[in-house]
């Protein structure tokens, strides 16, 4: 009971606390100064049409390879939480009883799964013009591996492939970087290559390479991180 | 319209933290931190956002001249890109670190858990 | 912003409390994880209101999609459980 009274006070303090930062919330009525040199010199400078993709993968990629990097320690840490006893290795029974699959999920993941690659793919090569970029693109590229296992959970997947394409293309987000030290003005700048057109596909410099990296290696961690928690292990 | 997305942002911070302090399933707990990681996305995107303008997307609507006038800061949009990645992380850590304690013990109730217990 | 979008934003913040409710309430997991799913989508709708399109997107992906999915693996796993 004591717990109840001590958990409802500190909420009852924060909630007074948020409260007071409602009744004085004032919205900006112009850009603040790092916001509108972004909105002034973004395509000027960098030739994205998208200045959230800008700020993601140029003005604060040191920010994104940290994340992406993250996202690997997760995928690793979670192999070895979910296989302390196996060693790693996949190790599920092999026919383990299931209900049959519908006819209308096998014949929907067929003909949907090479669409969802699809629009992932464009996401991500799209990212410096529309809406979308790397982490979509990875993410709805995950789904499609997500959409396979539901409908034959006792599939394998390859991966030896997910683990070769997440460090082939981290690899290349860290050479680019380096690259830009020595061509352009510095770690991860994006003019190594032509600026082009703003609203061109290939425009932007780096930004869509970089991006197109961003999404297999993101697309590569979901999966992984999926298919080894939803794989059934053996019970010893 | 800001106030009340912000007031929504907060009610659902304050919720996931009763959620998380109340239950003592820790799959319960794992959701209501990802219902208070919502609200905090939601409050961030509320406050950067700006009444009249449009996304910070250059386009035929909004040339490079007037942009500063048109669009919305997007320094916040993108720090919330950032955090809903590193939430799914995070989320999935979780998920695994409960399957373990749930192997080693057999259950998902907290209190069971008195190892560290003083 | 017109008065549809002010309203429509409206009854989408009180759904959001409102499936945020129930999902810490709920005294079933599956509820619970699809109350969360929930919540997530009508942030996305939420975000794209907000003029944060790139946001919406991340959050209907990964946010509601994934993390849904995350969620019911380990509900499959720990089967008995979940009621404690």
């Amino acid at each position: 009971m004591t717990k109840r009274i001590f958990v409802f006070g500190m909420l009852i303090g924060l909630g007074a606390i948020f409260i007071d930062l409602l009744l004085s919330y004032t919205p900006d009525s112009a850009l603040n100064q790092t916001a509108r040199y972004y909105a002034e010199r973004t395509a000027t400078d960098l030739g994205a049409a998208n200045i959230v993709a800008a700020v993601i993968v140029t003005y604060r990629g040191l920010d994104t390879l940290g994340e992406v990097t993250v996202l690997f320690l997760t995928a690793a840490i979670l192999v070895m939480v979910l296989y302390r006893d196996h060693g790693i290795g996949i190790n599920k029974i092999p026919n383990r009883f299931l209900p049959p699959t519908g006819e209308m999920l096998g014949t929907g993941s067929r003909l949907l799964v090479p669409l969802i690659l699809l629009m992932g793919v464009y996401l991500f090569a799209n990212g410096h013009l529309t809406p979308g970029g790397g982490f979509q693109g990875g993410a709805i590229i995950a789904s499609a591996v997500l959409l396979l296992l539901l409908t034959n959970p006792n599939q394998t997947f390859n991966l030896q492939l997910f683990s070769l394409t997440e460090s082939i293309s981290g690899i290349g987000f860290v050479v680019i970087g380096v690259l830009g030290m020595f061509f352009a003005g510095g770690f991860l700048d994006n003019r190594i290559f032509p600026i082009g057109q703003l609203g061109e596909l290939f425009s932007a410099g780096a930004i869509p390479v970089i991006y197109t990296l961003i999404g297999l290696k993101v697309g590569a961690e979901f999966s992984s991180i999926l298919v080894h928690l939803s794989e059934e292990k053996e019970e010893s | 319209m800001v106030l009340v997305v912000l007031a929504a942002g907060f009610m659902l911070i304050l919720l996931g933290l009763y959620g998380a302090l109340i239950h003592r399933n820790i799959l319960h707990m794992i959701v209501s931190f990802s219902v208070a990681d919502t609200g905090v996305n939601l409050v961030l995107i509320a406050v950067g956002y700006m009444p009249g303008r449009t996304a910070p997307i250059l386009d035929s609507n909004v040339s490079v001249a007037d942009a500063v006038e048109r669009i919305i800061d997007p320094v916040p949009q993108a720090l919330v890109l950032t955090a809903i990645v590193i939430g799914v992380g995070v989320t999935a850590l979780m998920l695994a670190y409960a399957y373990r304690l749930y192997q080693t013990k057999g259950t998902l109730d907290i209190s069971k858990f008195t190892e560290l217990k003083w | 912003m017109s008065g549809l979008l002010s309203f429509m934003s409206f009854v989408i913040c009180v759904a959001l409390v409102g499936a945020a409710w129930v999902a810490i309430r709920s005294t079933s997991l599956p509820m619970a994880i699809l109350a969360a799913g929930l919540v997530s989508l009508l942030a996305s709708l939420m975000f794209l209101i907000l003029a944060a399109p790139d946001v919406a997107m991340t959050e209907a992906a990964i946010g509601c999609g994934l993390t849904t999915f995350l969620f019911f693996f380990v509900l499959g796993r720990v089967r008995g459980g979940e009621h404690d």
